[in-house]
């Protein structure tokens, strides 16, 4: 029954890597941006989440709640003011600018809250679990994968039943024929990038509850996100969580059979999607 | 009077200038047709008249105003709308969806506002079977409605087709030129670029012919097909 608990953890541990990469795929997806800042900015989300509930003594989901529109506004103005300049048919400025950004949100966060590492407290919620028979789950995790679901759901229903949804889809498909409908795709892309940006929020939360954080583990979220979002196909939003959840449960697996192989077996279990569906699991219909 | 009045206008690429001092003016309820041989500047000058590029020299007014610094997207809501040779439907999307995005983007307005508009379009071009399939799913005539149904989606005064009836069987042509018809009956302006002359002269009023950039030849079609210099250059006929 130790496989049972196994794939059970790794499961809930994919909903947190889903939620890493919820904010890229999105991006991704509707503007064909790689953010490499992503995990930075994620590790930023936390350190505001942190200091809100520092100042203000709040629980920290209702400083998330706080931190969203702040985050939200962040995002469209990086859109706005740098990200929108580098857009274009060639893919290497906007890697470039979002490589330095990374860098310079690593080292604002160091100058502003040191190299120690944090945790934003959680209480109880920390180490309270259920107990299912042959498998008990810690309710943090469960909560994790929940809020995934709830993320991709929400984001599914934002793509395909609201106006800007469809703009976001036409502007993904053909920016340069959009513009031509009388679409902004610089206001669509800002939007897009808000949003994210409060995926991200979500997903800063968990980080911060979960497991310490410090300024200079922004890359490594990057790297397991980059691999859920490749895993599922470029675009698709369940798609990612299915690369979440192979990433998270090959890692389990992987360390239990021994604790040294938890990341290699992820990395591994990447590589063979690569290799049998190049173009992820669930593909867009048209590219 | 005149919707779309070009003045002059002058393009190059570096040392090709592919559009040669052009002026002509297409007034309101119109429906001119463009010819001239391949490379002759056709496709570069709708894309002036879009904005997807900018005038050398000259200018470009539309509907009253000079439009020659405008954005496409601005040109678009003012009221032009257009057809690609290739078409570039948002494949994704399904076919209803393509209408409301343009519909909704194309004439600032709401959803709920334009979706009997873009359920009237479907039916006018015959799309309407194929509503709720993703437009990457057409078949080439299909995808040639949809550039049409977008086109019109957004609401335009003028309407610019570049090509449309390119690649279709005989058949699928006059089925084309037919719906064509009955979206110039209803008022639209329309500017045509095509190479089937029988479509587009049983639908236009002008015919202009362009060669290396320039304006060689403006009037009814008949008058144009007949003459001298318009069969040398561009039916490469002996004379």
């Amino acid at each position: 029954m130790i496989w049972l608990d196994t794939i059970v953890q790794g499961i809930l541990l994919g909903g947190l890597y889903a939620l890493f990469a919820a904010g890229l795929s999105l991006v991704f997806g509707i503007m064909r941006l790689v953010n490499l800042a992503h995990g930075d900015l994620i590790v930023m989300g936390a350190y505001l989440i942190l200091t809100i509930v520092s100042v203000l003594g709040i629980n920290p989901f209702l400083a998330a709640l706080i931190a969203m529109p702040i985050m939200f506004a962040l995002g469209w103005l990086l859109q706005r003011v740098v990200l929108n300049r580098v857009l274009g048919p060639d893919i290497l400025p906007p890697l470039l600018v979002t490589f330095g950004l990374s860098i310079v949100l690593q080292n604002a966060l160091l100058e502003g809250f040191s190299a120690d590492s944090q945790r934003i407290g959680a209480g109880l919620l920390e180490t309270a679990s259920w107990n299912l028979g042959p498998v008990t789950v810690g309710i943090m995790p469960v909560l994790t994968f929940a809020s995934a679901i709830l993320v991709i759901v929400g984001l599914n229903q934002l793509f395909y039943r609201t106006s800007l949804g469809r703009a976001f889809r036409a502007t993904s498909d053909d920016p340069v024929t959009a513009s031509l409908m009388g679409i902004k795709p610089a206001g669509v892309f800002a939007m897009a990038t808000g949003i994210a940006m409060i995926v991200v929020t979500i997903a800063a939360l968990y980080l911060g509850m979960r497991a310490n954080f410090d300024p200079t583990i922004g890359p490594a979220r990057l790297i397991y996100a980059f691999e859920a979002v490749i895993i599922g196909g470029l675009g698709s939003l369940w798609g990612t969580l299915a690369g979440g959840i192979i990433i998270g449960v090959a890692q389990t697996l992987g360390a239990a059979v021994s604790p040294e192989w938890q990341i290699l077996a992820g990395h591994v279990a990447f590589l063979v999607v690569l290799l049998i569906k190049p173009r992820g699991l669930f593909p867009r219909a048209y590219d | 009077m005149n919707l779309l009045t070009l003045t002059n206008v002058s393009k190059s690429f570096g040392a090709l200038t592919v559009t040669d001092d052009v002026s002509f003016g297409v007034p309101q309820g119109q429906a001119l047709g463009i010819i001239g041989p391949n490379g002759a500047g056709k496709s570069t000058l709708f894309n002036l008249i879009t904005g997807n590029l900018r005038a050398d020299r000259g200018q470009i007014d539309f509907a009253g105003r000079d439009v020659t610094q405008v954005s496409p997207m601005r040109r678009c809501t003012l009221g032009m709308g257009r057809s690609f040779q290739i078409p570039q439907p948002f494949a994704n999307l399904t076919v209803f969806e393509n209408l409301v995005v343009a519909a909704t983007h194309g004439q600032s307005r709401s959803e709920s506002e334009v979706t009997d508009q873009c359920a009237a379009i479907l039916d006018q071009t015959e799309l309407m079977p194929r509503a709720n399939d993703t437009a990457g799913s057409l078949s080439l005539l299909q995808r040639k409605r949809l550039e049409l149904a977008r086109a019109m989606a957004t609401g335009p005064r003028l309407l610019l087709l570049d090509e449309i009836a390119g690649g279709l069987t005989e058949g699928e042509c006059q089925a084309l030129v037919q719906t064509i018809r009955s979206i110039h009956a209803s008022g639209v302006t329309i500017i045509w670029i095509e190479h089937v002359l029988h479509a587009l002269t049983s639908v236009v009023e002008q015919l202009l012919v362009l060669d290396f950039g320039k304006v060689i030849g403006l009037g009814e079609p008949e008058a144009i097909m007949a003459s001298r210099e318009v069969r040398e250059i561009y039916l490469g006929i002996e004379v």
